[in-house]
C-alpha cells in the first residue's frame, strides 16, 4: 500500500483513471469530455429539468458511479466518517461560483486537462487562469482563511447524497418519461450505461485512494513544494495525450475544438474563478464529489450548489456556447470574483 | 509539547498548520487530526523535512507526534 502512495504509485493511479477516461470516450462520450464533473452534473441537472438547455440534458451515471465508487471503498477501508457542519452556505456559493467559471470556460478541471492532452489551445490559456485562482485562494489560506470545523453528525446524513443520486440512476432506468434526453449536441453523445457508471465506479474508487485533485495538486506545489498530487494529473494527462495521439484525436491550435470557444480573457478568467473557488471549498469538483462518497455532508452542500449554479448558468444565459461567452455570463464572472476576494480575504477568517 | 487541534479543518488547513509549526521549529509537536489522508500527509511532510513521526489512533481521530 505504500507504493501506491509514492510519487510513482500516484503517477500509475492518474493513469489508470486516465485510461478510464479514454474508455468513457471511446465507448461514446463527447470528445475531449470523457469525463467532465461540471458538464455532466449540468448535464444530469437538465435531464431533471431543473435548466432545458435542449443540447445538454441526460443523466450521466458517471458522476453517480464516482460518489458511489468513493464511498464503496472508503467504507471498505473505514475511512468514511459522517460530518457536517464547516460554513454549509457558504460552501453552497462556492458550489454555485465553480459551475458559473466553469461553464464560462466550458469545462470544469478535469476536462481542462482532457483539452489539454487534445491539443486544444484554449485549455493551456485557461491553466494560465487556474494557476493564479489557485494562487489567490493560497494567499487567502496564508492570511488566515478559514471555513471552520467540521464535526461528526448522525450516520445517515453522510448517506443522504449518494442515496439521492443513486435515487435518481434507479429513476433514470425505470421511469425515462421523468427525465429528459438530448437528441442532439453534446448532452446526445454518451457511453452505454454500464460503461458510464463501471467507469464512474472505478474513477471513483481511484481517486479517493489517490487523493486526486486538481485544485489540491497545484496548491499543495505553491504550498510546500510537494508534487505527490500533481504526479496524479500528470498520469491522467500522458494516457489522454497516448489515446489521443493513437486515435487521430490530437489536434493543435485554438479554432475548431469541440465543445469549446476562444474568447481567451474569459477562458482564463473562467478557470481563476474556478482555481480561486475550489481552493476555499478544500477541493476541486471532482474532490467535492469524492469528498461527499466519503460522508462529507459539505462536499455534498458544494454539489448541489453546484447543480444550482447549473441552473442558473442556463436559464439566465450565463453559460458560454461554441460561438463565445455572453454577456450576462461575464457580468456574472465579474461578480463571482468580487465575491470570491470577501469570502476569501474577509468574510472567512481563523480567530 | 505544543497541541495542534486540526480536527474538523478542511485541506489543506492540518497540512499547514503542521508545515507552520516545522518551519518554526516548535517541535515536538503533537497534531490532532481525523481523517485517514491527513495523517497520511502529515507523516509524509515530516518525513521529507527530516522529522520523525509517531502515530497514535485515539478513537475517532489520530495523534501525530513530529519531532
Amino acid at each position: 500500500m505504500e507504493f501506491l502512495q509514492s510519487k510513482k504509485g500516484l503517477f500509475i493511479m492518474g493513469g489508470l483513471a486516465g485510461v478510464v477516461a479514454a474508455i468513457l470516450a471511446f465507448s461514446g462520450n463527447p470528445t475531449n469530455m470523457g469525463i467532465c464533473i461540471a458538464c455532466f452534473i449540468r448535464d444530469t441537472a437538465g435531464a431533471m429539468q431543473l435548466h432545458s438547455a435542449s443540447i445538454v440534458q441526460y443523466v450521466r451515471p458517471e458522476i453517480i458511479g464516482m460518489v458511489l465508487g468513493s464511498l464503496i471503498i472508503s467504507l471498505m477501508t473505514k475511512e468514511y466518517r459522517s460530518t457536517a457542519g464547516s460554513s454549509p452556505m457558504v460552501r453552497f456559493v462556492l458550489g454555485v461560483i465553480i459551475m458559473i467559471g466553469s461553464l464560462l470556460f466550458l469545462g470544469c478541471p478535469l476536462r481542462m486537462v482532457l483539452r489539454m492532452a487534445g491539443g486544444d489551445l484554449n485549455a493551456y490559456v485557461a491553466l494560465v487562469g487556474f494557476v493564479l485562482g489557485v494562487g489567490t485562494g493560497v494567499l487567502a489560506l496564508k492570511k488566515g482563511f478559514t471555513l471552520g470545523r467540521a464535526h461528526e453528525t448522525q450516520k445517515v446524513n453522510g448517506m443522504v447524497m449518494p442515496a439521492l443520486l443513486a435515487g435518481i440512476l434507479v429513476l433514470s432506468l425505470v421511469a425515462t418519461t421523468l427525465f429528459v434526453t438530448s437528441t442532439e449536441g453534446p448532452g446526445s453523445l454518451s457511453a452505454p450505461i454500464i460503461v458510464s457508471l463501471i467507469g464512474g465506479l472505478v474513477f471513483g474508487a481511484i481517486a479517493q485512494k489517490s487523493r486526486m485533485c486538481f485544485a489540491g495538486s497545484l496548491r499543495d506545489v505553491f504550498l510546500m513544494k510537494n508534487f505527490d498530487l500533481l504526479s496524479v494529473i500528470g498520469g491522467v494527462f500522458v494516457v489522454m495525450l497516448i489515446y489521443n495521439a493513437m486515435t487521430g484525436g490530437l489536434n493543435i491550435g485554438f479554432a475548431d475544438q469541440a465543445v469549446a470557444h476562444t474568447d481567451h480573457l474569459w477562458n482564463l478568467l473562467g478557470m481563476y474563478i474556478v482555481g480561486f473557488a475550489a481552493v476555499l471549498a478544500g477541493g476541486c469538483p471532482l474532490r467535492q464529489l469524492i469528498l461527499t462518497g466519503q460522508g462529507s455532508s459539505d462536499a455534498a452542500v458544494t454539489v448541489v450548489g453546484m447543480f444550482a449554479g447549473a441552473a442558473i448558468c442556463h436559464n439566465w444565459g450565463l453559460a458560454s456556447a461554441t460561438t463565445g461567452t455572453t454577456e450576462a455570463g461575464r457580468i456574472a464572472g465579474i461578480i463571482c470574483i468580487i465575491v470570491l476576494f470577501y469570502i476569501g480575504f474577509v468574510g472567512a477568517k481563523r480567530k | 509539547m505544543r497541541e495542534i487541534d486540526a480536527r474538523g479543518l478542511s485541506c489543506p488547513e492540518p497540512l499547514m498548520l503542521a508545515h507552520d509549526a516545522i518551519a518554526k521549529n516548535e517541535l515536538p509537536a503533537k497534531i490532532l487530526v481525523d481523517e485517514g489522508f491527513q495523517k497520511t500527509n502529515i507523516e509524509k511532510m515530516a518525513k521529507t523535512s527530516g522529522k520523525k513521526t509517531t502515530v497514535k489512533e485515539c478513537g475517532t481521530h489520530f495523534e501525530v507526534v513530529v519531532e
